[in-house]
């Protein structure tokens, strides 16, 4: 007798939990939401988690997420350590949303005195009572792996926010994701929907109470109509000994702008899909993204920007910055459309590496298959420039202070473009701290 | 105040400083000239600490320190100033700030009290005009987007704030025109004192017209071949380095003999 592979038993774990879940699972009244996620288990299934065999997953293995159970979080009332923990996270001046193990917890959020016909809830209230608003993003849902597909068969909740045309919200929406019970699975769902001509900023902010080995499974997709601009910045401080896998995706109408800010901070191992696709003429996306990674953490981002319409404008500026045995995977594809002239794509991804054994994978995918384009990439791989560090020190400046120093500079240069301040002087600070002379370099900058 | 004997450093392998000798004392100004690849830079580089250059041999006493054992941090607390011939560009980092904490940091160091940012602005300030520097320099990242006049000009501001009691300038007035060249030397003259050392490294006689320094060394292939007074500068001037080299491989001819 041989033993069963352990991918086999993953699956029928997940399928097992399903069959358990399903009746309880929001909108099971909806048809079309109920076929949605049968099929996406079934998908699920047949594939299962990614192996290193694929090519998108090459570097990154997730054995040890499919090894170990993570049933889906319940529903809990949020304890005092919980409330106080969000009430720290709280950004000043922005809608709140506060996720609890990936349930909106009501009594933590706030998001009073939004515009008229803008909406920013749950998504499992959106499913009880406004599936209209969502049926048509998650009825036409592909799922690219099998991370999506479970999410999208077991998915509880997650931040819905609709913006009708012509309505900008200024105020920023923070979305907080709190981990707090160990061994516990998130999947959630983010739908943003920015009707033409409308404007958001939305934050999707992934913590946890301290040392929590919890599995966050999210999925956020964007759709932007014509002219609409959407900032989305993604934050992820999870725990070390947490396992972060996210998919974003944003479909972009005609002279629309996406933003996407990737933070990569926490969590031992972390996962980000971030696709665009300009969907129509002269759209325009910048994906900045910084990961920091330490000790053993291992952190992947994997982007993908289609021009498939002329006139495209996309900037991809990355940054990592990586100590200790940490390694950091970076994929920048560039799809440009053969209806796609005039594109002009811009690509970067910088590395920082601060000891022997931090490694990096950076690779840039361009395909062309238009011919009046303008498309440039540039990957660099090193250490601290020790110009720099002897500039610094034949002015007195300690060595340990100047390494500290230098590399902040180097992170900085992505924070400084999040134009949120609150979270922008949250980030700098947390940097600060995760630096060793840290407190030494801040009268400096 | 410094003393330099044998001095030998390799540089990537190479052989590049043969044995320096040479004495330089407080209120003196010495000009160190030499044709491109002589070791005028290295040897700049190496009393300031450069680690990737590797002494071989000899000995650098510096008032009263073996300087050569001091990390470049303690060297410039101890009062050695080098003024960069290409002064780094280091985006993010805020060039007042910098000037800040050098300075604090060498007043801690000599026992006195860290300036607070009023006083220590006021001090900036009025040393600003003397490099006739813009104000808007201050707050921007150190040296990243300046000109070269202007990247020379942060350099001598950084000196006449921090006051060293070794400066050593590396080819300050390379690559600056007659204008900012003037600006530089006001700024470096108005520094001389009897307190202080200076060490102007330069391929070109012309600093020299307005620098005037109390000594002039030749450095050709790794060694001083040659020191006299300032006459010796205008003689290089008028007949090149040419003859100095051949003069040089005579003796040494002479002496292998």
């Amino acid at each position: 007798m041989t033993a069963v592979p352990m991918d086999r038993l993953a699956r029928e774990r997940y399928l097992a939990e399903f069959s358990e879940l399903e009746a309880r699972l929001p909108g099971t009244r909806l048809p079309w939401l109920a076929k949605a996620r049968r099929d996406a288990l079934e998908r699920f299934a047949e594939t299962g988690f990614p192996t290193t065999r694929n090519e998108d997953w090459k570097y990154t293995n997730v054995a040890a997420i499919e090894k170990r159970p993570f049933p889906a979080a319940r529903v809990a009332a949020a304890d005092d350590a919980v409330a106080r923990r969000a009430g720290e996270l709280a950004l000043d001046g922005a809608y709140l949303m506060v996720f609890v193990d990936g349930h909106l917890s009501l009594p933590l959020s706030r998001v009073t005195g939004l515009p008229t016909g803008v909406a920013v809830q749950g998504l499992a209230e959106t499913l009880e009572a406004r599936s209209d608003l969502v049926e048509a993003l998650l009825a036409g849902e592909s799922c690219s792996n099998g991370f999506e597909a479970l999410n999208l068969a077991l998915m509880a909740d997650g931040a819905v926010i609709y913006l009708p045309r012509g309505v900008a919200l200024e105020r920023p929406v923070h979305v907080l994701y709190l981990a707090t019970r160990d061994g516990t699975a998130s999947h959630i769902r983010n739908l943003i929907l920015a009707e033409d001509g409308s404007e958001a900023t939305v934050i999707e902010h992934y913590a946890a109470l301290n040392g929590t080995a919890s599995f966050t499974n999210a999925v956020t997709r964007i759709r932007q109509g014509n002219n609409a601009r959407v900032e989305h910045i993604k934050l992820q401080q999870e725990s070390p000994k947490a396992y972060h896998v996210a998919a974003i995706q944003s479909l972009a109408g005609r002279d629309s702008r996406f933003t996407s800010h990737s933070i990569a901070l926490g969590a031992a191992l972390s996962r980000n899909d971030i696709s665009t696709r300009l969907d129509d003429e002269n759209a325009e996306c910048h994906l900045n993204g910084l990961y920091m990674a330490g000790g053993r953490q291992h952190v992947d981002h994997h982007t993908r920007i289609d021009h498939a319409k002329p006139r495209g404008v996309s900037r991809e500026y990355y940054r990592g910055v990586l100590d200790g045995a940490a390694r950091a995977v970076f994929n920048g594809k560039v799809v440009v459309h053969a209806d796609a002239q005039h594109t002009d794509a811009h690509q970067s991804n910088n590395n920082l590496l601060l000891s022997r054994e931090a490694e990096v994978d950076t690779k840039p995918q361009l395909e062309i298959f238009a011919d009046d384009v303008k498309c440039t990439h540039g990957a660099t791989v090193g250490q601290l420039d020790p110009d720099m560090l002897f500039y610094l020190r034949s002015r007195g400046m300690e060595e340990a202070q100047a390494r500290s120093l230098l590399t902040y500079a180097f992170a900085e240069d992505v924070i400084t473009r999040i134009k949120v301040a609150p979270l922008r002087a949250r980030i700098e600070e947390f940097l600060i701290h995760r630096l060793p002379e840290g407190g030494s370099i801040k009268e400096l900058l | 105040m410094l003393e330099i004997r044998n001095l030998q450093v390799k540089v990537e392998g190479k052989l590049i400083l043969k044995g320096i000798d040479l004495k330089v004392n407080a209120g003196e100004v010495h000009a160190i000239m030499g044709p491109n690849g002589s070791g005028k830079s290295t040897l700049a580089h190496v009393l300031a600490g450069r680690e990737s250059y590797e002494v071989t041999e000899g000995k650098v006493t510096y008032l009263s320190h073996n300087l050569l054992e001091l990390p470049p941090e303690e060297r410039a607390r101890e009062g050695v100033f080098l003024a960069f011939q290409y002064p780094v560009e280091i985006p993010g980092v805020n060039n007042v700030y910098l000037l800040k904490a050098a300075l604090n940091a060498m007043r801690k160091h000599g026992g006195l009290e860290e300036l607070d940012a009023m006083d220590f602005l006021k001090l900036v300030k009025d040393k600003m005009k003397l490099v006739e520097i813009g104000e808007e320099f201050l707050y921007r990242a150190v040296n990243e987007g300046f000109s070269g006049g202007e990247k020379k000009r942060n350099e001598i501001l950084q000196m006449a704030v921090l006051e060293p009691k070794l400066a050593i300038l590396d080819e300050t007035d390379s690559g600056l025109d007659i204008d900012a060249l003037k600006i530089v030397a006001h700024g470096v003259n108005s520094l001389r004192s009897p307190e202080r050392a200076m060490i102007l490294v330069t391929h070109y006689q012309r600093l020299l017209n307005y620098i005037v320094p109390d000594h002039v060394h030749v450095l050709s292939g790794g060694r001083i071949v040659k020191s006299g007074g300032r006459e010796l500068a205008l003689e290089l001037e008028a007949r090149g380095y040419g003859w100095i080299e051949q003069e040089a491989a005579g003796a040494a001819r002479a002496e292998a003999k």
